[in-house]
This record gives C-alpha cells, structure tokens and sequence, in this order.
C-alpha cells in the first residue's frame, strides 16, 4: 500500500480526488473551491494602502490563508512521508528539447537548472521567477480566478466566464511555453 | 448580534457583491446568525486539514511539476488533462447532487452558489495568467504546495505574485473589465 502511494498517483485517482475537494470545501463550511484570493488578502491584510479593491475585513476569509497554509504543510509531507525515490520521468521529446538549453536536473518537480538563487542574479532567473510569478498574480486576480476557481470550481458550476477563462489562459500558456519560453531558455 | 454588527455584515456583503471579482464573496450574508465570527478561530484548522490534503495530492499527481506543465502546453502528454478533465467531471457531478439533494453544510446552512458575471478580465487576465504560468510551471496551488517540497527560491515567485495582485488592485480602475 504504501509502495503504491509513494508512485506518482495516475490521473485518474488524482483528478478526481482534487474534484472532491470541490463538495468537501461546500459542505465543511460553505467555500468556494479557489486559491489565488489568498494573495488578494495577503494584500489586504498587509498593504491596503488605501487602495478600494483590498478595503473589506480579509479576516472573514480567512479560512483561505489556512487553506494555503496546509497546502504548504500538504507539500512537505508528501515529500518527506510519501516521496518518490525515482527520477520524475518525463516526457523523451521534452527532454531533448530541455537538455539543449543545459536543463538536465530531473531530481526535482521544480527544475533546480532554473529556479534557484543563484540565477536570481541573471536575466533569465529574473524572467521566471520574478516576473513569471507577477503575470500570475497579477493575471489571476484580473481574471477573477485560477485553475481551482475557474477550471476547477467554476466549470463545476458550469459557468461559463470561467470556461472563457480557462480557455485564455490554455491559450496563453500554449503561446508561450511553445514561442516565447524557448527564447527565455536560451538567455 | 447588534445592530452595529449586522450593519457591518452587511457592508462586507455589498463590497463582495458589488465588486467584479467574484471569487471572493461573504459566506455569511444569508444566515447573519450564525456568522463566522462567532466561531472560534480553530474552526479554521478544518480548512488547513483540507489544504494539507489537497496539498499531497497536488504533489503525488505531479500537478506541481515544471516538467508536467510543459508536456501538458506542447501536447506531450495527456496526464494534465486527464488530471483536470476528470476533476471538473467529478465536481460537476459533485454540484449537481448537491443542488438536488439540497445537501446542507456541517453546521445544517443551505448551500451557496454565486453566478460569475462576466467581464473582459476573464479573457485578458486569464491570458497573462497563461503567460505565467508557462514560464513558472505553477499556477497558485503549486507555488505554495513547491514551497512546501523544500522549493524555497519559489517563496520569490510567490511573493512576486502578490506584488501582482496588489499592482492590479492599485490600477484596477485603469484596466478594461
């Protein structure tokens, strides 16, 4: 059993698992299954600066902080309770591709060639770390959700703005990580 | 409850309601008497149970791998779409019973839903989502869930993308919605 849990998890136990979390989320407390409002309270919480979108009282969303909070204790204990001794198998097209711009790291799901501190110091580091991370928060909040809020539990309610937003960002993230990414890669 | 905090209640609710961004909303507007705020705030800990939970499935699914957003934006693999497709079957299916069974919270209050309006964000905002999260590989669940694995350098992009949030809160007026 615990052999099995310590494989990565095929999609179809994952996904629907994670669809799960959708009733768990109603039913435990009446939430809406989403996470980039985290930020938007962090902001609230920490720097309203006046500003009207972060004027209302983030303590009565505070549930969600303690959502992410556990996401990060979630992400600790998978990798130190259930961690998987192999080397994360990837796609052979995709390694070819990685390995002409020296990414060659497979130990870890977030690839130690690009993302560490050392890179901070370069262009390249700066573009993905810093600047990857500000499209996200800043196209989130602008989009009014993410993957949870919009893919995740919007279309379980079938609205159909988020169906509209989960096809923008596909669109956007398939522009870039075909076009744009590999120009980054080379720097 | 006084009339002073039924008041403020009901200035929260109007803020989240009026506002566009309806991802946020007041869970309490319907049932002012059993307001979170009367709960103690260990209630909380159930949602940081559920996020632990969520958390280890985001890893063992490798939903928060750079690699499996790569393969998933150049068609490489199926596993991302799999992983999302069978998600949004399950929680339609999950909303659905909810609403016919009109299957109450744990605390015995009817189940809420909020309609999405919608507005120009969802396409030029979820399209710079999508430029981010190409590059990070991590849309907000990961960043946190990457941090937890040990990713420390990944606490710049989360902070990176709050900086975002609060740049789009500060020329939210300025943008097309």
């Amino acid at each position: 059993m615990l052999d099995f849990l310590k494989q990565p998890w095929p999609w179809y136990v994952a996904g629907p698992l994670i669809g799960l979390m959708v009733p768990a989320l109603l039913i435990i407390g009446n939430k809406s299954f989403g996470i980039s409002s985290s930020l938007r309270h962090v902001c609230a919480a920490c720097v309203p600066a006046k500003i009207p979108f972060f004027q209302y009282d983030w303590k009565k969303e505070i549930w969600n902080l303690f959502f992410v909070a556990g996401i990060v204790g979630g992400g600790f204990l998978a990798v130190s309770l259930l961690g998987n001794p192999d080397p994360i198998q990837v796609n052979p097209k995709l390694q070819a591709e990685l390995a002409s711009y020296g990414v060659t790291n497979y130990d870890s799901f977030v690839p130690a060639d690009l993302f560490n501190w050392q890179a901070l110091g370069s262009a390249k580091g700066i573009i993905m770390m810093v600047v990857g991370g500000f499209l996200v928060g800043f196209g989130t909040r602008y989009a009014g959700g993410c993957t949870s809020g919009h893919a995740i539990m919007g279309l379980s309610n079938l609205q159909w703005p988020s169906l509209v937003a989960t096809i923008s960002f596909m669109a956007g993230g398939f522009i870039v990580a075909n076009l744009i990414l590999p120009l980054i890669l080379k720097l | 409850m006084s009339v002073n905090e039924t008041l403020q209640e009901k200035k929260h609710h109007e803020f989240l309601t009026q506002n566009t961004d309806f991802e946020v909303r007041s869970l309490d507007a319907v049932c002012f008497n059993e307001s979170e705020l009367k709960h103690p705030w260990w209630y909380n800990l159930k949602y940081a149970v559920a996020g632990i939970l969520f958390g280890i499935i985001l890893i063992k699914a490798e939903v928060i791998s750079w690699f499996r957003i790569q393969e998933m934006f150049r068609l490489q693999s199926f596993h991302m779409f799999g992983v999302i497709g069978s998600a949004v079957a399950v929680g339609i299916i999950s909303v659905l019973l909810i609403k016919k069974l009109k299957i109450k919270t744990i605390y015995g209050e009817p189940i809420e839903f909020v309609d999405k309006k919608f507005n120009k964000g969802n396409i030029y905002g979820a399209l710079i989502f999508g430029f981010g999260w190409a590059i990070t590989g991590a849309c907000p669940g990961p960043l946190f869930a990457q941090i937890g694995t040990g990713a420390l350098v990944i606490i710049v992009t989360l902070f990176s993308a709050i900086i975002g949030t609060w740049v789009y809160g500060k020329f939210r007026d300025k943008l097309p919605h």
